[in-house]
């Protein structure tokens, strides 16, 4: 996913002069093509992020469109009053290419573990959050924020998922996608959680829990349309996220549950990291099965709460 | 010519302070110690068109030092940026010219400021995107000396002398005191001139009140063309207001009283009748001579 992204905006690059890559010391060889037949527009930028994004507002300001591409917790926790005034206060034309979101840097530590970036960045007036799944989701929406107005975070996961979303089901911000109608249960995904939902509804198929999935490549805007009928018609509705349960997506639809849009006996539950700063580094598949993201601790939580309840 | 300058500094001073008086809050401090180099930049050195405030080849100006804007707003006012009435509208709800530089609410702001170290960052970014659109336009920045505390400025800097930007010329109003004490109490800044040399900067070191001397810095920006320009100016702050200068107090965000108001247009020359409109609000319905 990561190298699709990347891949993708050096492609853009080729098409549009004004598309620019601004690099955080993120390793040599990164677009190397790119540097190569674009120096121009090709900047490595030390390691020195704060004043980075307000630059990357300035070359917005001038008619660039700069891809920035550094470490999600640098990006969003370091550069948090940079982007909320630099670039969305203006709604510049910023895109942040946020390496390692969720617990794709579980062998760096907590330092390095963006357990925290949805809900820093949806806080943000004109910020889109767009979270996708697999490389080819990646690739379109990166297209697609070519013709998008206003700043864009760019959630990358570690790569090598599965391939499952679906060129016909088409691509927009703040489209969901609906991958299974719902039966008894709900599940939204945003991200890799898309892939480890869908392996979870064939688990709860073997025990005869119907559920559905609704993925949400954009965690914002939200596509409300899309996710209110869906809401109303499901008893059990569980959210998915590698992501605290403070203020991501799990935050996301309770708001709108809480505003209304619910089963009249419907329950929700938000399944994602708990309040905590991820203990113990290891690989990403090891830290999100000790906080319950992996396939079976997700089918086992679920099925343990609808018979609770 | 000089003369001329500093009767519109002289003007814009009371114009700031008169604001600030009303508003019931402000930074008096830092506006007045740049007022004289606002001045040149607005009459003197930028190239734009206050009546087309988005032209692609103006100058652009960020005032990184954002808290000093009501200087910026006056100098402003007084090229022909904004109505003399706005004037009156400094600070207040849902009017054009707030606390901070606000972009899209006052016309010739060109980014929004406020939190320090960010507009020099913009500045940089300004003056690259010019460049690789090949549109002539210089870009200006002033910072403030408890501003150059910040990483950003450093990070920014670095960038800007690597990638050779010497159409970017930055001010720094070097008054010497932040808002709790001097500089040098809190976080020395010294040696300022040399540590931008060291970090590949042209450094033209000058009295920030002489116009003289601001001209002869801005023509050494001009004639340079291999490196970014810093133009370090050494200023007083609250500058022409004999109780303000070099007092931390006045730094902001202060109120002003009746008394400070009148005893600061005293010390800039003016006759009772026009503190007298200063102090009713009625200045802002007819230029000042």
């Amino acid at each position: 996913m990561r190298k699709r992204g990347l891949e993708t905006v050096y492609r853009l690059a080729k098409e549009h002069p004004n598309v620019v890559y601004i690099g955080s010391d993120v390793g040599k060889g990164t677009l190397a093509q790119f540097q190569e037949e674009m120096p121009e527009r090709f900047f490595v930028e030390g390691i020195a992020e704060a004043y980075v994004i307000g630059m990357a507002a300035g070359l917005a300001m001038s008619g660039k469109m700069p891809f920035v591409n550094t470490i999600a917790t640098f990006l969003t926790r370091r550069c948090y009053d940079q982007i909320a005034v630099d670039v969305c206060l203006g709604n510049y034309d910023v895109r942040l290419y946020a390496n390692g979101g969720g617990l794709v840097y579980a062998p760096l530590g907590p330092t390095h573990q963006s357990i925290d970036d949805i809900a820093l960045m949806r806080a943000l007036p004109n910020m889109t959050v767009f979270c996708p799944c697999d490389a080819d989701e990646m690739e379109r929406g990166i297209r697609a924020s070519y013709d998008h107005k206003g700043p864009v975070y760019i959630r990358v996961a570690r790569g090598g998922d599965p391939i499952v979303s679906k060129a016909e089901a088409g691509f927009a911000f703040g489209k969901a996608l609906v991958f299974k109608q719902p039966g008894d249960l709900l599940l939204i995904s945003t991200g890799i959680t898309c892939q480890i939902s869908l392996k979870v509804i064939e688990a709860l198929a073997e025990r005869g829990i119907s559920a559905g999935l609704c993925h949400l490549p954009t965690v914002k805007p939200l596509d409300r349309d899309t996710l209110e009928p869906l809401l109303r018609q499901s008893r059990f509705v569980a959210t998915v996220e590698e992501h605290s349960v403070i203020g991501g997506l799990g935050g996301a639809v309770a708001q709108l549950i809480a505003e209304g849009a619910r089963h009249p006996a419907g329950k929700f539950k938000s399944i994602g990291i708990p309040d905590v700063f991820p203990q113990g580094y290891g690989r990403q598949e090891n830290l999100l099965a000790r906080y319950g993201l992996d396939v079976d601790s997700v089918t086992q939580t679920v099925t343990a709460w609808m018979e609770q309840t | 010519m000089t003369k001329e300058l500093e009767g519109l500094a002289r003007k814009a001073r009371i114009y700031a302070l008169t604001m600030i008086y009303h508003a019931g809050s402000g930074h008096p401090g830092g506006a007045l110690s740049a007022m004289d180099l606002l001045c040149h930049l607005y009459f003197r050195e930028m190239d734009y068109d206050p009546a087309d405030p988005g032209r692609p080849d103006r100058d652009r100006f960020i005032l990184s030092k954002g808290h000093a804007c009501a200087g910026q707003y006056a100098v402003g006012c007084l090229a022909g940026c904004l109505p003399l009435a706005e004037l009156g509208g400094f600070r207040k709800l849902g009017r054009k010219l707030q606390g901070h530089p606000h972009v899209g609410a006052t016309p010739f702001v060109e980014t929004s400021t406020g939190s320090l170290g960010q507009g020099f960052s913009v500045a940089v970014g300004t003056a690259l995107g010019l460049r690789h659109r090949k549109i002539e336009a210089r870009t200006y920045a002033m910072i403030g000396d408890g501003e150059i505390q910040e990483g950003e400025i450093w990070e920014g800097a670095m960038f800007a002398a690597h990638h050779r930007l010497h159409r970017l010329c930055v001010v720094l109003d070097y008054n010497k005191l932040q808002s709790d004490d001097l500089n040098r109490n809190i976080m020395g800044v010294e040696p300022v001139a040399n540590k931008f040399r060291a970090f590949g900067w042209r450094v033209e070191e000058i009295d920030g009140h002489q116009f003289d001397a601001i001209e002869g810095a801005f023509g050494g920006f001009n004639r340079e063309t291999g490196r970014p320009t810093l133009i370090l100016a050494h200023t007083t702050k609250g500058k022409g207001v004999h109780y303000m200068e070099d007092r931390p107090h006045w730094h902001g965000s202060v109120k002003m009283t009746e008394d400070n108001l009148r005893q600061a247009l005293t010390d800039l020359n003016c006759n009772p009748e026009t503190i007298g409109k200063c102090r009713d609000g009625t200045i802002w319905e007819e230029s000042l001579d």
